[in-house]
């Protein structure tokens, strides 16, 4: 009997699969047509066993039991097809598909004992349902499979204890191959093999990327965003179908594993954002029905179930509220963790731009700013002569009057125009003149990089500042470009390509770590007993893989750091990147307050910075706090006086540290 | 914001235009949206939606024409792309006869614009000389359209600390919409893209030669009269900082006739020095 019925069961349910799986081509294919590269497929094994492994990896438990459970589900499942579809009834493929399928029970096993009390980033629903299918699948293939190797053969022969085998294989094969196609959990493995192959970032891959630095860290090989080309009908997407394809095959590849919403700095601290639900409403709006099904923890302080969507329903109000796609920093930290590398601020900022460009309802204070940069070049809507005001006793050399051109061209920022940042600044200057490095400014001629802008969705204002300051730099000559502020970095080194600019962009603390490695600094030992410890940026950590100059840099002042639990590329947003500190979404607790909160568990006094936002959001934080202090400013306190330094003059010494 | 009540007959028939000028940004002097101009754009939206359209005399080219036609956006109904007409001229020809000519051949009943241009001459008589010349009212410092409906709309009227003034208009007329009226909406990109300026054909301006004729000079600040709080008290000097300069001193005169009414103001002009007279103080 069994040998009859299990290739009917396995090829009914390939078929079943395989026609929900079509249906399942379709709806992806909704979203806007790219050419198809067929060929990519083959690009699939490399990337899932090394690059996605790499991101699981780093929760080895879950690593280990994903490759039993998955690896020995992939081999029973073809071993089961050889065996027991076309009845080549080998023993020693019998033994091997009996130890596939003990492997995928271990696996199981483990998947059932996580989910007896799963952590709340777990979904639950029909994900709780698949460990037991596991289960069910692997028990069942190793028991009908033992008469191959000729164990009991006659109680499996026929009769009650068949028919009960039978239907736990039946269950297995229904979990594992007919829902791969129709939608239920297993779908990750199907959606995510050919999101893998058709990654819209493919450069997040490449191991020879030009950049060895994003080697070490690999979440920052492809950062910046896409360009979007303004002369399109609609600007941004309105609908789920307005995303490209490959997007819409992402969001489908999630495995609701819930590792963004545990990093997102905005679902902790209450804003109506989580990553993961995100990714959910988009998979709900390209098949469309509405959320309530969703058996994940939802958006702090919104409803689950009570929106809903279509491929060619606006996705703004009613199936995502406006609120949560503002509460974003662009932080980056989901994107870091996803081991399914679904790009969560791609979508975001392709909503944010239809909003912006086309809707015209841009958070108040964004707007502003947005109003502000188009008529003034920066957002606070200063006169932009006024931008080195606070250098008017430092004597800088001004670009335009070095047409020979310069080592270091100077790249300000928006912090200029900021009271505490040009103390930073003050800092940055004093270091740059004691390592007598050849650099100038462009003054009243630089603009803002269009980062803000940018990241609010007003692409249009980003490619006209862009364009602009492309064409200011290309008139003076200069080795590179050194700056404080990890968002003109990341913009002018990474954005800026798509629209002509090339540069050799360098932020200040990879400066000064190189200035240190070439002897030029000399600084006093540190006092001891001072405990420090360092705040990552997300656009130089995250988004550029600079981890490691800070650290030099602090090691070379003599300071020992002590790390805050999420570091390095794990560090918590500041909360003030992406707009976010415009768009000033009410949570529960404030972003910045949850990091500080980060600083004080490592009991440092000091929390070294290295970029304006990060300095201003943590010194927003009310006193008693450890001090924020940029790299820069620790540094230029720690300078040994050069007795022969031409330049360096009494004015610019005294005031520094005084707070203005 | 509360939509203006609006009669249904009115709506169909109701022919709103909005005059824009290019404005100036204070700090940077780069041209934008003026902000009076905006804000009588925001309250046509409000009142016509979609249908109402824009007037400019001048450049083609101006940069603030595309952010003005930005703000058709979010509007009841199909929300086609926003309309401007353009009546070509140059900076030192008239607008008022050209504006006036085509308002008419359009058969304009309500007219939405800013008090005054943020540059060139920006004297704030356009709406007046408009008005005379179409024979219209006009009222000034409005700030919010209450009622639109037949041949007649409410207006409410700004006056200083906050006061407001109920008036009603009879149609067709002219507003001149103040500062304190509801925030424009944003300029987005979208729309202003897909915004259509029409040249209107046949439109010849005349320069203007009461202006050529006009001696021009720099204006100079003049100094802001100061009350000087001699108190120990930190309350009473932060009050008096605090406190809005109002015209205090002034008198309300009522029962003139219109001849006693003008020797009166020509007397304070003088008492102010912004008349010098030919007859002496
Ligand atoms: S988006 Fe990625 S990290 Fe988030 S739940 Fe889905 S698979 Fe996990
Ligand atoms: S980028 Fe940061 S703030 Fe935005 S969703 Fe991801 S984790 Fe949350």
């Amino acid at each position: 009997m069994l040998q009859t019925l299990l290739p009917i069961l396995i090829f009914a349910a390939l078929a079943v699969g395989a026609a929900g799986a079509v249906r399942r081509i379709r709806l992806w294919r909704q979203g806007r047509r790219t050419p198809m590269r067929w060929h990519r497929l083959v690009l699939m094994p490399k990337r899932y066993l090394n690059d996605l492994h790499h991101v699981v990896a780093r929760d080895k438990a879950i690593a280990h039991t994903h490759v039993a459970t998955a690896g020995g589900f992939v081999a029973a499942m073809a071993l089961a097809l050889v065996v027991h579809g076309f009845g080549w009834r080998n023993p020693i493929l019998g033994g091997l598909l009996l130890a596939a399928s003990l492997c995928m029970f271990i696996g199981a096993l483990a998947v059932n004992r996580r989910r007896i009390d799963p952590p709340a980033k777990l979904s639950k629903g029909p994900w709780q349902r698949l460990s037991k299918s596991l289960l069910a699948y692997s028990v069942g293939m190793f028991l009908v499979s033992l008469p191959l190797v000729g164990v009991a053969p006659t109680v499996l022969g026929g009769g009650v204890l068949a028919l009960i085998l039978l239907a736990l294989v039946a269950w297995g094969l229904a979990e594992m191959l007919i829902g791969m196609g129709w939608g239920g959990p297993m779908k990750h493995a199907f959606a995510g093999t050919f999101h893998l192959a058709f990654h819209r970032r493919p450069e997040r891959f490449d191991d020879q990327h030009r950049d060895v630095a994003h080697d070490v860290h690999r979440g920052s090989r492809s950062t910046a965003l896409f360009p979007l080309d303004l002369t399109a009908k609609t600007l941004g997407v309105e609908k789920p179908a307005d995303f490209q394809w490959e997007q819409l095959l992402g969001f489908d590849a999630c495995v609701q594993c819930g590792r963004c919403q545990n990093v997102c700095p905005a679902y902790a601290a209450g804003q109506p954002l989580n990553p993961k639900k995100l990714i959910q409403d988009m998979v709900v709006g390209m098949a469309g029905g509405s959320d309530a099904r969703y058996a994940g923890s939802g958006y702090p302080g919104i409803e689950v179930g009570k929106h809903h969507g279509g491929p060619t329903d606006a996705i703004v109000p009613q199936l995502v509220e406006a609120q949560t796609l503002w509460a974003c920093t662009t932080c980056r930290a989901c994107v870091e963790e996803c081991p399914m590398m679904i790009e969560h601020v791609d979508a975001i900022v392709d909503m944010r731009r239809f909003i912006t460009l086309e809707r015209g309802e841009t958070p108040e204070k964004g707007a502003a700013a947005i109003d502000n940069l188009i008529a003034t070049d920066n957002p606070g809507g200063l006169d932009n002569a006024s931008r080195l005001d606070w250098a008017a006793d430092l004597d800088i050399p001004r670009i335009q009057q070095r047409p020979e051109g310069v080592d270091v061209l100077l790249w300000l920022g928006d912090g200029a125009f900021d009271m505490r940042n040009q103390r930073t600044l003050r800092s940055l200057v004093k270091i740059l003149r004691a390592a007598e490095v050849d650099f100038a400014v462009l003054g009243d001629e630089e603009r803002d990089s269009g980062d803000v802008a940018r990241r609010l969705g007003d692409e249009a204002t980003f490619q006209r500042l862009a364009e602009r300051n492309i064409a200011t730099l290309s008139r003076y000559r200069f080795q590179r470009i050194v700056t404080a502020d990890p968002h003109s970095f990341h913009v002018l080194g990474r954005e800026y390509g798509a629209f002509g600019g090339d540069y050799v962009v360098k932020h200040h603390s990879t400066f000064i770590a190189e200035l240190f490695d070439a002897g030029r600094l000399s600084v006093k030992a540190a006092e001891p007993g001072e405990t420090v410890t360092y705040h990552d940026p997300c656009y130089l950590g995250r988004y550029n893989g600079e981890f490691a100059a800070p650290r030099q840099v602090l090691a070379a002042l003599g300071v020992e750091v002590a790390e805050m639990e999420r570091s390095g590329y794990r560090s918590r947003c500041c909360g003030g990147g992406g707009g976010a500190a415009l768009s000033d979404v009410p949570g529960k607790a404030r972003i910045p307050d949850m990091r500080m909160e980060d600083v004080r568990e490592t009991g440092a006094t000091t929390v070294a910075v290295a970029c304006p936002q990060c300095t201003a959001m943590l010194e927003g934080v009310v006193e008693p706090r450890p001090q924020v202090k940029d790299l820069a400013e620790l540094v230029a306190a720690a300078l040994a006086e050069p007795a022969a330094a031409p330049t360096a003059r009494n004015s610019t010494e005294a005031p520094e540290e005084v707070p203005a | 914001m509360t939509q203006p009540e609006r009669s249904a007959s009115a709506a169909g028939e109701a022919r709103v235009v909005a005059l824009v000028s290019s404005g100036r940004h204070p700090v940077s002097g780069r041209a934008g949206r003026a902000r009076e101009d905006a804000r009588a754009v925001e309250m046509g939206l409000a009142l016509a939606g979609a249908s109402l359209h824009l007037a400019h005399a001048g450049d083609a080219e101006d940069a603030a024409l595309p952010e003005y036609l930005g703000m058709f956006h979010g509007l009841e109904g199909a929300g086609g792309p926003g309309e401007l007409s353009l009546l070509p001229m140059a900076a030192g020809d008239d607008a008022v006869p050209l504006l006036a000519n085509w308002l008419e051949a359009y058969g304009a009943n309500l007219v939405l614009t800013g008090q005054r241009a943020e540059c060139g001459e920006g004297s704030g008589l356009l709406p007046y000389l408009l008005a005379e010349r179409l024979g219209w009212a006009v009222a000034t410092g409005v700030a919010a359209i209450e009622h639109y409906a037949g041949d007649r709309v409410t207006v409410l009227q700004a006056l200083p600390q906050g006061q407001r003034r109920r008036l009603e208009v009879r149609l067709p007329c002219l507003l001149c919409v103040d500062g304190v009226a509801p925030m424009p909406r944003q300029s987005a990109f979208g729309p202003s893209r897909r915004g259509r300026v029409e040249a209107v054909a046949n439109v010849t301006a005349e320069p203007d030669t009461l202006q050529a004729a006009w001696q021009w000079q720099p204006a100079r600040a003049r100094p802001k009269r100061l009350k000087v709080v001699k108190s120990t008290n930190a309350r009473d000097r932060f009050k008096a900082a605090a406190a809005k300069s109002s015209a205090s001193g002034g008198q309300v005169l009522t029962d003139l006739s219109p001849e006693e009414a003008a020797e009166k103001l020509i007397d304070y002009l003088r008492r102010e020095r912004i008349l010098t007279a030919p007859s002496g103080e």
